[in-house]
């Protein structure tokens, strides 16, 4: 089952190395992984997306937290939270397609940020399975790159997450 | 007052109660030697970093406190990779000091420049590198409490040559603030009280010790909660020393080489309280057919270790002098129930004896060849009770672990998972260092002692007694054994084809070398060796093909065992 953990961390050197370590040394996997600092610049946040039975995801988190390093761990993946991903799509726009490229941007809330003769970047924001579903019907029309965020999540309502 | 980067380091070590450390000079930590000269902290040279960090093991090991180890930059540094993940493995307290080469050199392939944090990140509790002097101070600090608090462990802190000559003002910090590091000692009151009702309710419990009971007070808390239930105790390896192998509750090594009785114990036992062990796959054979009818509570400092290998259906984080004594507390006040308990389990303990009757420890005298597991025997009879051991990897070692009757924490000094090969010698020097009076003793195999042999000359230049009983069969013994039982006789690599003469090895060190080759000789050497002043190689040449047993093996479950003929 697909987990969504958020890791506080000490905004230090070498930090992003010990997690990344973790996972690769004990056989964990990572779906994806993103990390920039916080409100506060000497706490980063990590957003990872994992896969793992329940004692995989048990030994995952407790992991995490073993690190000296890691303030807090979070696992979204019985929580109520909001979480998004933003992916930029390079896709081909040639005379036949260029008009169901820009309906289908429309239709997913997308926006076009580049344009040259024959290919549109478009930026898309929303959950995992939004954009997933953006890249599947763009896929007919030539999908020529897309770099993807992984997502990050934030809790629902007043709580947070960081303190 | 002004001082240096490595004039501060020292300082350091002096404010965290360092006596002695071991270690070997090179360019990247030259100042620091510079500054040693006029220091009052002991240095123990070895002659390989290797054996540096193996002695602070030891030393760790045998006082309980955190052992510091000083090598040099790049191939200093690596050497001391297998000594750091032999002490992670094992949870002992350690601070490595590793030279590097200056700030702005670092990444540019430096001559004896290589990345030691990032080389033993997957095998330090916590390391550093020191990038500004300003936080030497505290990196210091941090790095000893970090290594000695929780469940233990090594510690690195690489040190820049240009930090060490750098100045600032000193200041030792009183308190270290780690936000992200609290580890767990109160014991949850409710989880202690679920875990009494589980032991009152018990029929056939069993108690099953690791190295978190290595300290003695964890091992007084161990001893106080079996002889209250009367539950019969089984040790790993790394525990051992904690429980007497002489208590009638003792039930010895449990897994792999472990007795008949403990595996049978933990095969039929309802219930197992795990206190201070991780399930290693040497004590577990067989995880799915482990312990199957045994409910498991399982106590520790450290949450990874809990539901890592085995369910659990009571888990308990804490220091475990804590939970043990909230839970003897609480067994002491339940009267009835404790003598209820007693009662019920009057049949578990006759089955228990019944089961040493019938398979006991033992193995096939000889008044022709000497036999490696009657050396061990006389070894523990002619020694005093707080000798401190120590072993390399192999047959000898679980030799030891089945037939010498450990009887006090603190002196069993064994490489137990990561089964380092060449430890005994170095950790046995550590020992001595702590403990100049105690007789300290490496139990070897021919071939681990070679691994690091060179330490004789640190035991002759230090003047550390160390006597080392060489069980010579000419094999890499454990090896062999797997290839004649699983591998049809084929010796592949296992024969140590040039016999090395061990007595004059010694002497060309400047130690005295012993020999015996008859089961006649054997207490004669021992009792010479343990008179003489200095540093001894006792050699016995032992039964070659003598095969440690009983033995599950490997993906096996523990009741299929294959027994001693």
């Amino acid at each position: 089952m697909k987990h969504t953990i958020s890791v506080l961390v000490q905004n230090e050197f070498g930090v992003l190395a010990r997690v990344a370590g973790l996972f690769s040394g004990r056989g964990f996997n990572i779906e994806s992984l993103s990390v920039a600092p916080t409100l506060e610049p000497t706490i980063s946040r990590m957003t990872i997306v994992t896969r793992g039975d329940d004692r995989i995801i048990e030994q995952i988190n407790k992991q995490l937290h073993k690190l000296i390093n890691t303030i807090k761990v979070i696992d979204f993946t019985h929580k109520d939270c909001v979480a998004r991903e933003m992916a930029l799509i390079k896709v081909s726009a040639e005379e036949g397609t260029r008009a169901e490229v820009l309906r289908i941007t429309d239709i997913f809330r997308a926006k076009v940020i580049d344009v040259a003769p024959r290919c549109y970047s478009i930026e898309v924001t929303g959950t995992s399975s939004k954009v997933d579903a953006i890249i599947e019907l763009l896929r007919p029309m030539g999908i020529k790159e897309v770099v993807r965020t992984g997502p990050v999540v934030l809790a629902r309502g007043a709580r947070m997450g960081e303190k | 007052m002004e001082m240096t980067g490595s004039q501060i380091l020292l300082e350091c070590l002096r404010q965290e109660g360092v006596e002695t450390i071991f270690g070997f000079p090179g360019g990247a930590v030259i100042n620091i030697y510079d500054d040693l000269f006029d220091s009052p902290i002991h240095h123990i040279l070895t002659r390989h970093e290797q054996a540096a960090v193996h002695a602070a093991d030891g030393y760790a090991r045998a006082t309980g406190r955190v052992g510091v180890a000083l090598a040099t930059s790049g191939p200093g540094a690596t050497n001391t990779v297998t000594g750091i993940a032999t002490a992670y493995m094992d949870s002992v307290p350690m601070v490595v000091i590793t030279g590097q080469v200056p700030t702005p050199l670092i990444g540019n392939d430096a001559f004896q420049e290589a990345d030691i944090v990032g080389i033993t990140r997957p095998v330090t509790k916590h390391n550093y590198l020191v990038k500004d002097i300003k936080d030497l101070p505290r990196i210091i600090k941090e790095a000893f409490f970090i290594a000695r608090t929780g469940r233990p462990g090594p510690v690195l802190v690489d040190f820049p040559k240009d930090v060490q000559v750098a100045t600032d003002k000193f200041h030792y910090p009183d308190k270290v603030n780690l936000p992200g590091y609290k580890p767990t000692y109160s014991g949850n009151a409710r989880q202690v009280e679920k875990a009494v009702e589980m032991i009152l309710g018990a029929r056939k419990p069993v108690v099953y010790a690791g190295g978190g009971v290595s300290s003695p007070e964890a091992g007084e808390g161990l001893t106080q909660l079996a002889e209250l239930i009367q539950a019969p105790v089984t040790t790993t390896l790394m525990g051992m020393a904690a429980f007497p192998k002489k208590h009638p509750l003792s039930l010895g090594l449990l897994g792999m080489h472990g007795t008949f009785f403990a595996n049978m114990a933990v095969t039929e036992s309802d219930l197992l309280i795990a206190v201070g062990a991780r399930f290693d796959d040497r004590v577990t054979g067989k995880v799915e057919t482990f312990a199957p009818h045994a409910k498991i509570i399982h106590i520790d400092i450290d949450p990874t270790s809990i539901k890592k290998n085995v369910r659990v259906d009571l888990p308990i984080v804490g220091d475990l002098r804590d939970v043990l004594d909230k839970l003897v507390k609480r067994l002491s006040e339940e009267n009835e129930g404790v003598s209820g308990l007693i009662d019920e389990t009057v049949n578990w303990r006759q089955k228990i004896e019944a089961w040493k009757e019938e398979q006991p420890m033992r193995y096939e005298p000889s008044d022709k060849e000497i036999k490696p597991q009657f050396v061990i025997e006389k070894i523990r009879e002619m020694t005093r009770d707080d000798a401190i051991i120590t072993t390399e990897v192999g047959q000898h070692q679980m030799w030891t672990a089945q037939f010498f009757d450990f009887s006090q924490p603190r002196t069993f000094l064994t490489s137990g998972g990561l089964g380092t090969m060449g430890y005994g010698l170095p950790s046995a020097l550590g020992a001595q260092a702590a403990f100049p009076g105690r007789q300290v003793i490496d139990i070897s195999g021919d071939g681990s002692f070679q691994m690091n042999s060179q330490e004789l000359a640190t035991l002759v230049q230090f003047n550390l007694p160390v006597k080392i009983a060489i069980l010579n069969n000419n094999y890499l013994g454990m090896v062999r054994q797997w290839q004649q039982l699983f591998f049809k006789k084929r010796y592949s690599q296992t024969i140590m084809e040039v016999p090395i003469d061990f007595v004059k090895l010694a002497e060309a060190y400047g130690a005295k070398g012993l020999h015996a080759s008859h089961p006649d000789e054997v207490e004669a050497t021992i009792r010479r060796a343990l008179e003489i002043d200095g540093p001894v190689i006792m050699e016995f040449k032992v039964a070659r093909e003598e095969n440690v047993m009983p033995m599950v093996p490997a993906g096996k479950s523990l009741n299929e065992m294959v027994l001693a003929s």
